[in-house]
């Protein structure tokens, strides 16, 4: 039977398993959405924007490990996913973004609302389909979800033009995908991995390094048993939060710019690094010469363009951490054995020392409102069971800091690109995906800001988010960075009266505002918000001369960090700078 | 170091994008290109010269062999293989020179395409030194036009440097 590209388009959708999707309707669509108003087994979230919509998506892929879908309009439609996209990509992230084109035969014209997605995102994207024939429209679509969710997952775009949409072909679904030029390496090299393990076996100050590859290659479990047969001490990276239980007497926490002192000195004075699924960004390594400079590295990875990109590797491992770790694991029990305990007495007692000399601190006493207070009073509030979206800046930071995230899945930030704004819409998705778990957005006042529109998708969506905002009434990071580096010049970063009344804000869009300013009242506001079943924001008056410490600064190694204690006492009149 | 490399791509739109976009993108080098379809029209073969230290060019091998449309990059600079490119030449010599030009055309092994009265367009092939030593000869004589492809690579047959 012929069927019309848009009938085809929901179709291979039900048939890869989609039952969500997120979107905004524009002209060229309109045959799709058509069809979407009377659809029972697809349910599109219109978001409030088209960058809301893709960061719920990936939010909603972050949380499930399944791709995120969004379907939105041409020209401005397509190019408001842009930036969600790009979070994706540099997170590796599984997503099908469908934008609708201008018919084929204006393509090129300058038509209304006409834009070359595919042109503009072909950096972004995995990899990107301009759909002209509708014959081509289902393999099209396979074709980009296995690419979004295999290998190194990311997003994948579907750019289909109007007549596309409407024109008609027989519709065949193939079951299976094979790209002659898309092969990823899932194996790993099965004599490196044995020479991997005896060098773990020989290493006396070994470490792991493990990244978001863990949670992508649902590799936790495998991650943990290597660690507890081997005995070796495991940093995260920020990706990599939940790969490891935070919680555990073998994690450090996380590592690189503002990671905890214990896992940079541990990085430092390593003579092994087992890097799993990571890929050394910048705000890992910092300087990267005087990165680990008595460290052989390992590095596992299923790109192998991760591999010696930025720092020399002495044992590459291509393949999916799953699977590379359930082969070492076995190869360890059957092959190894090093009486590895006794040869590291000396590495576990030099760490302990470590996590004396500079534990994750704050003032605990102080009379106002400490955003880390907040964070550790809605881990212990939750006992680490939330899933946590955050924005981007301190408020990230911090809460990747002060909550111990024991699962994967369970914390969604935008990492690579950094991205304002990610994280309301990123908890919307989530929210969707498991709708009796609590989600909570950690935000500042500032990034909340960035995608505050999304507010009325989680409304009338009945998805019940909770939004933390640590209000400092500053663009808190780059004042920090100002106040270290450049002579407390806060060029435009004091928002401070034209910060709105988030409570209003709240109330305004049918949600619930509550609000803290001393420190007493937080608990009773976080207790009240999570007995609600509405979405809720939290606005949460920090102390706005708090920042994130420790903190490498840029370009100095990781093991120079600037600490909370070598703080020059602030006058007080600074202090009331700020209501 | 200048490494000749040999990607063997879908020959679909936007191919071209997707590799100078690579290369633009994460700031490598293109000192040439040449793009055209194999006997399969599926596929097609770009031979690519760039230049960069043993870290860059095994990221540049990498990262083409990471492109969905890639199906294959062989970097010629590790094997025994034969290049080639080819110009294109217009002269204007005086009176006095045209007999030199043609006899730099023949041991150059060119061939004249075209002659004008006052005119001569002199096709060579060779590999990047025979080309240079030729434009060199023919630059006192009065280059009027001067067209050049992008260096092509094959190959030689089964014999690898160890």
């Amino acid at each position: 039977m012929k069927m019309t590209g848009s009938e085809i388009l929901l179709e291979s959708l039900k048939k890869e398993g989609v039952k969500h999707l997120f979107g905004y309707p524009g002209g060229v669509v309109l045959n799709i959405f058509d069809l979407l108003h009377d659809e029972k087994e697809l349910q599109l979230i219109l978001t409030r924007h088209e960058q809301g919509a893709v960061h719920a998506a990936d939010g909603y892929a972050r949380a499930t490990g399944k791709a995120g879908v969004a379907l939105v309009t041409s020209g401005p439609g397509a190019t408001n996913t842009v930036t969600g996209i790009a979070t994706a990509a540099m997170d590796s992230i599984p997503l099908v973004v469908i934008t609708g084109q201008v018919p084929t035969m204006l393509i090129g014209n300058d038509a209304f609302q006409e834009a070359d997605i595919v042109g503009i995102t072909r950096p972004c994207t995995k990899y990107n389909f301009l759909v002209k024939n509708v014959s081509d429209l289902a393999l099209t679509i396979k074709e980009a979800f296995h690419i979004a969710n295999t290998g190194r997952p990311g997003p994948v775009l579907i750019d289909l033009p109007k007549d596309v949409t409407t024109s008609k072909a027989e519709f065949h679904w193939p079951d299976h995908v094979k790209i002659r030029s898309y092969n990823p390496t899932y194996e790993g090299n099965k004599y490196m991995i044995t020479q991997a393990a005896h060098m773990i076996a020989k290493a006396k100050k070994p470490l792991i390094i493990a990244g978001g590859g863990v949670i992508s290659s649902d590799a936790a479990k495998e991650l943990r048993e290597f660690a507890e047969i081997t005995g070796v001490p495991v940093t995260m990276t920020m990706m990599g939060l939940g790969g490891f239980p935070g919680s555990h007497k073998l994690s450090l926490g996380m590592l690189g710019m503002h990671g905890t002192y214990y896992a940079n000195k541990a990085v430092q004075d390593s003579d092994l690094l087992i890097a799993i699924g990571m890929r050394f960004d910048d705000r890992v390594t910092g300087k990267i010469d005087a990165f680990a400079p008595n460290a052989k590295i390992i590095h596992i990875d299923i790109d192998p363009t991760s591999i010696r990109k930025n720092v020399r590797v002495d044992l590459p491992i291509v393949g999916d951490v799953k699977r590379v770790l359930t082969v070492m694991n076995k190869v360890i029990h059957d092959e190894v054995k090093e009486p590895w305990a006794e040869v590291r007495k000396a590495w576990t007692k030099q760490l302990d020392a470590w996590k004396k000399e500079h534990p994750m601190d704050y003032d605990r006493d102080a009379d106002v409102i400490k955003p880390q207070y907040v964070i550790e009073k809605i881990h212990e509030l939750t006992k680490g069971d939330a899933i946590i979206a955050t924005e981007v800046g301190q408020n990230q930071m911090w809460a990747a800091q002060f909550y111990k995230y024991d699962k994967p899945r369970t914390w969604l930030s935008s990492g690579g690109l950094g991205t304002m704004g990610y994280g309301l819409p990123a908890a919307i998705g989530a929210q969707l995906a498991y709708p009796n778990k609590l989600v909570i957005d950690i935000a500042g006042d500032g990034s909340i800001q960035m995608n505050i529109q999304e507010l009325a998708t989680a409304v009338i969506n009945k998805l019940p988010v909770k939004v933390a905002i640590l209000n400092n009434r500053f663009l808190g990071m780059v004042r920090q960075w100002q106040e270290l580096f450049f002579q407390e010049r806060y060029s435009h970063t004091k928002l401070d009266e034209t910060v709105p009344d988030f409570v209003k804000i709240a109330e305004a869009y049918s949600a619930v505002g509550l609000r803290a300013t001393k420190k007493s009242e937080v608990v009773p506001v976080l207790k009240e918000a999570f007995a609600i079943k509405r979405p809720v924001f939290m606005d949460f008056v920090i102390d706005w001369t708090e920042k994130v410490y420790p903190m490498v600064p840029a370009g100095a190694a990781i093991d120079q960090m600037l600490f909370r204690e070598q703080e020059v006492k602030k006058p007080e009149k600074k202090l009331k700078a700020v209501k | 170091m200048r490494h000749t490399i040999s990607v063997l791509v879908e020959n679909k739109f936007g191919v071209l994008s997707r590799i100078s976009g690579l290369f633009s993108g994460r700031g490598y080098n293109i000192e040439s290109l040449s793009v055209g379809e194999t006997i399969d029209p599926n596929i097609s073969t770009m031979t690519i010269v760039t230049s960069g230290d043993d870290w860059i060019v095994e990221q540049i091998n990498k990262q083409l062999n990471k492109l969905i449309d890639v199906i294959k990059v062989v970097d010629m600079t590790e094997l025994d293989h034969v290049e080639r490119e080819m110009v294109m030449i217009k002269v204007s010599p005086r009176q006095e020179d045209k007999a030199e030009v043609l006899r730099l055309a023949e041991i150059f092994r060119g061939r004249i395409v075209d002659s004008s009265p006052k005119t001569y367009t002199i096709e060579v092939t060779g590999n990047e030194k025979k080309i240079e030593a030729f434009v060199e000869l023919l630059r006192p004589m009065g280059i009027k036009e001067f067209v050049r492809t992008g260096k092509i690579a094959i190959a030689r047959e089964g014999v690898k440097k160890p």
